[in-house]
């Protein structure tokens, strides 16, 4: 029985602009191009194309196009092609489905359906690029009540707190999944804008602790590269529960992506598979989660603050009541839109809820327990832009994190193929002749550029909603207003109707 | 302050290591008993005796210094968490998480102890005079020259070495205080893609999970076995003659990848 296939992409070349450079041929690592030494001429394989335009975006003589071809099916809403492939692929592989980056397919997005404030008339709005702007956010536990010391000055905090410049962090994602430029990339950019990068599971490589107090260390299931001096090295420990591209389960980075550094960093032997498990084996309840946390806070002698990361998924409000009255000083709220290296295709298209929603549903929750100022919540999972970031300010969020944007800012175009460990971008492989082509310098200079115009944006709606600082917008709901939302979906988020 | 005792110890005999002080956790919770312990450590103490542990949770977590600690009593959760080098001996049982993700070090435990002890542990010794609660030695992981290595004395419950990635369990079915239950609870090993499990005596298949070699130690595996029980017998006051006398099994994952073969991609 012939294998079910068709080209996702059609790969076209301007022969007469082509100069046969092959950087096409060297650029692919999906072997599309090839030189065709009898007609001195480059071929095509359409079949084996990702779609990630790495071919296209290097080619000097810019003579290469990527078309999406129709496959050529009677059209039915039903049956799609992408399904009548997966299951071909699946009757002839008995195998689990695997997808990489976040959902595709077209899950509601509520960042679409709110819209911001602005003054008008009433109560002037403020112009940023003349009058101060205040997006420094501080993450961690606030105490029960103020007190006073003897000159009527306020005591300091006693707990640990993370002081961001802006409300924005970049998000969880391992050194493995990712390569160690992109990993340094991170680290320099967060320390040069004062905001902080996250471990994920996969360890602190040695040469990076130099940044630790800008680094978030990550505590999962597998507990990679976990020991002492690597959760000292951070400027917060976070347990990692669950992921928004995978809620429930673990993960399997496998062997082959476990290279010398990896291995180094993971601290288990090279080519090894790495195997996450579903749940931490010593967290089955809150009352455990607790002890985690206690126990993290013991090894580092309560100097730092511990978050714990979680999917949003069902009862996401009594989830994060639980996690706040466990200790955590920051609650991370990771959305079904949130990117991953790898995740069974299944999972990450029907498992878990959208952000907006589980954002305001905690938010809620906490306020009504009177338990809001014990912890920082910091929201993710598919936030593209800074709009986005501040309507889940407005909702609730105390920050964000970025993963996908942060990823798509050093060339990432979605390809979705990270699983794959051949990533021509060099960003999710340990493949020493791809991992290359990203620099450290150069991808902390994109970042640093995307934080700071995303800043530049945040202050200049601030100043448009006459708001002088992010503080003046946190959870601060009437700045929203929704369009085309149900009643329900407009109480669960906590705001009126555009027009009220 | 109340409770405490410090006293330092005989002049002479620990010269090198520092002084024994001894403390009393009577009274006191577990994050000032740890702190104590802390700054007892950092004035130079070479031993650390504590008495009337009672359910005292953390303790010695994440200490690096190679002191000597003996505990009185019951230690609570997560005894020696992410230790790297102290050597712990508990006179009494120890509750659940002890050795959790461990890096170095030994703990004694002349009692029984509780469930996922040496879960992510990876280098040290643990050595159990009894039985072991559930999940123990999960995700254990060996890397270079560290290799973890677990000893019970007792019997174990389900899930032992679940997910194990390397390092040594070593069960023994002696000192027990369930004679007439089998060596351990269901699905010994499963998940297992590194590391080895010596059984003393035969393995009833039906314990095992999926995926597993079970053969006669034999070669270099035998004085490895031979070495850690007389650890475990010298620990304990045990006939270390008498528990080496059957011949062990040996449990090892078929597959350094068991999941290998579970995807295909999208596309």
């Amino acid at each position: 029985m012939p294998s079910f296939q068709f080209s996702d992409f059609f790969v076209e070349c301007d022969e007469a602009r082509c100069t046969r450079c092959r950087a096409c041929e060297r650029q692919c690592s999906y072997g599309v191009h090839a030189w065709d030494e009898a007609a001195r001429r480059m071929t095509r394989d359409s079949r084996l194309c990702v779609g990630c335009h790495r071919c296209a975006a290097l080619c000097p003589a810019h003579c290469l196009s990527i078309r999406r071809p129709d496959p050529g099916f009677r059209p039915n809403a039903l049956w799609t092609p992408e399904i009548l492939r997966a299951i071909g692929r699946q009757a002839e592989s008995g195998g689990v489905l695997l997808s990489g980056a976040g959902s595709p397919v077209p899950k509601p997005s509520y960042w679409d359906r709110l819209l911001l404030d602005a003054s008008q008339v009433t109560n002037p709005p403020m112009d940023p690029l003349r009058e101060p702007m205040e997006l420094r956010t501080v993450l961690g536990a606030r105490p029960d009540r103020l007190e006073a010391g003897p000159e009527g000055r306020i005591r300091s905090l006693d707990s640990p707190v993370l002081v961001s410049e802006y409300p924005i962090l970049f998000a969880a994602m391992s050194f493995g999944a990712i390569s160690y430029n992109i990993h340094e990339g991170m680290a320099r950019a967060a320390a040069e804008l004062g905001i902080y990068a996250n471990t994920g599971e996969g360890g602190l490589h040695p040469d990076l602790y130099a940044y630790g107090d800008r680094i978030i260390v990550q505590v999962a299931s597998g507990r990679f590269g976990v020991h002492r001096d690597y959760l000292r090295a951070g400027a917060a420990m976070e347990i990692k529960i669950g992921q928004g591209a995978k809620p429930g389960i673990g993960g399997h980075l496998p062997g082959a992506k476990i290279d010398a550094e990896v291995s180094r960093t993971r601290m288990i032997p090279e080519g090894s598979d790495a195997l996450s498990p579903a749940p931490h084996h010593d967290i089955y309840s809150i009352e455990d989660l607790l002890q985690l946390i206690r126990t993290l806070k013991e090894a580092t002698e309560d100097s730092k603050p511990v978050s714990v990361k979680v999917a949003a998924v069902h009862n996401i409000a009594a989830i994060v009541s639980g996690i706040v009255r466990a200790g955590a000083d920051m609650v991370v709220i990771d959305g079904f839109r949130g990117g991953t290296g790898a995740a069974p295709a299944m999972i990450r298209d029907n498992v878990g809820i959208p952000i907006e929603l589980a954002l305001a549903a905690a938010d809620n929750r906490l306020r009504e327990e009177g338990i809001r100022h014990r912890a920082s919540i910091v929201a993710s999972g598919g936030i593209r832009c800074s709009a986005d970031a501040l309507k889940a300010i407005a909702l609730g969020a105390d920050a964000v994190a970025i993963g996908s944007a942060a990823l798509i800012a050093c060339g990432c175009t979605l390809c979705g193929h990270c699983y794959t460990g051949k990533c021509p971008w060099g960003i999710a492989t340990n493949q020493p002749e791809l991992k290359k082509r990203q620099k450290p310098a150069e991808v902390a200079r994109r970042l640093v550029n995307l934080v700071r115009a995303w800043g530049h944006e945040m202050e200049e709606m601030l100043g448009g909603m006459g708001l002088n600082a992010i503080e003046g917008l946190r959870g601060n709901r009437d700045k929203l207003r929704g369009v085309g939302l149900s009643r329900l979906e407009l109480d669960i988020l906590g705001v009126k109707h555009a027009g009220l | 302050m109340t409770g405490v005792v410090q006293h330092a110890g005989k002049s002479g005999d620990m010269a090198a290591a520092g002084p024994e002080v001894r403390l009393d956790a009577e009274g006191l919770e577990s994050r000032e008993l740890n702190a104590r312990v802390r700054r007892c450590l950092a004035e130079g103490a070479g031993a650390v005796d504590i008495r009337n542990i009672c359910g005292h949770r953390y303790l010695a977590d994440a200490l690096d210094s190679p002191v000597d600690i003996t505990l009185h009593g019951t230690p609570g959760q997560n005894l020696g968490a992410f230790m790297r080098g102290p050597r712990i001996l508990v006179r009494g049982n120890a509750q659940d998480g002890v050795g959790n993700t461990m890096d170095d070090g030994e703990i004694r435990i002349n009692g029984h102890a509780g469930d996922v002890l040496g879960y992510a542990m990876r280098g040290g010794r643990i050595l159990i005079r009894g039985d072991v609660g559930y999940r123990v030695g999960i995700h254990m992981k060996a890397y270079a020259d560290r290799l973890p290595i677990i000893v019970i004395g007792g019997k174990a419950g389900a899930f032992l070495g679940e997910y194990m990635a390397g390092g040594v369990i070593i069960l023994l079915g002696l000192d027990t205080q369930y004679p007439a239950a089998p060596l351990a609870g269901r699905r010994l090993g499963t998940g297992m893609h590194g590391g080895r499990i010596f059984v003393r005596g035969q393995v009833p298949p039906e314990l095992l999970g999926d995926g597993l070699l079970v053969d006669r130690a034999d070669g270099e595996d035998l004085a490895l076995i031979e070495t850690q029980v007389r650890a475990w017998a010298d620990a304990f006051g045990r006939d270390s003659d008498a528990a080496l006398a059957v011949p062990f099994s040996r449990i090892r994952p078929a597959s350094g990848r068991p999941y290998g073969n579970l995807y295909t991609g999208m596309d």
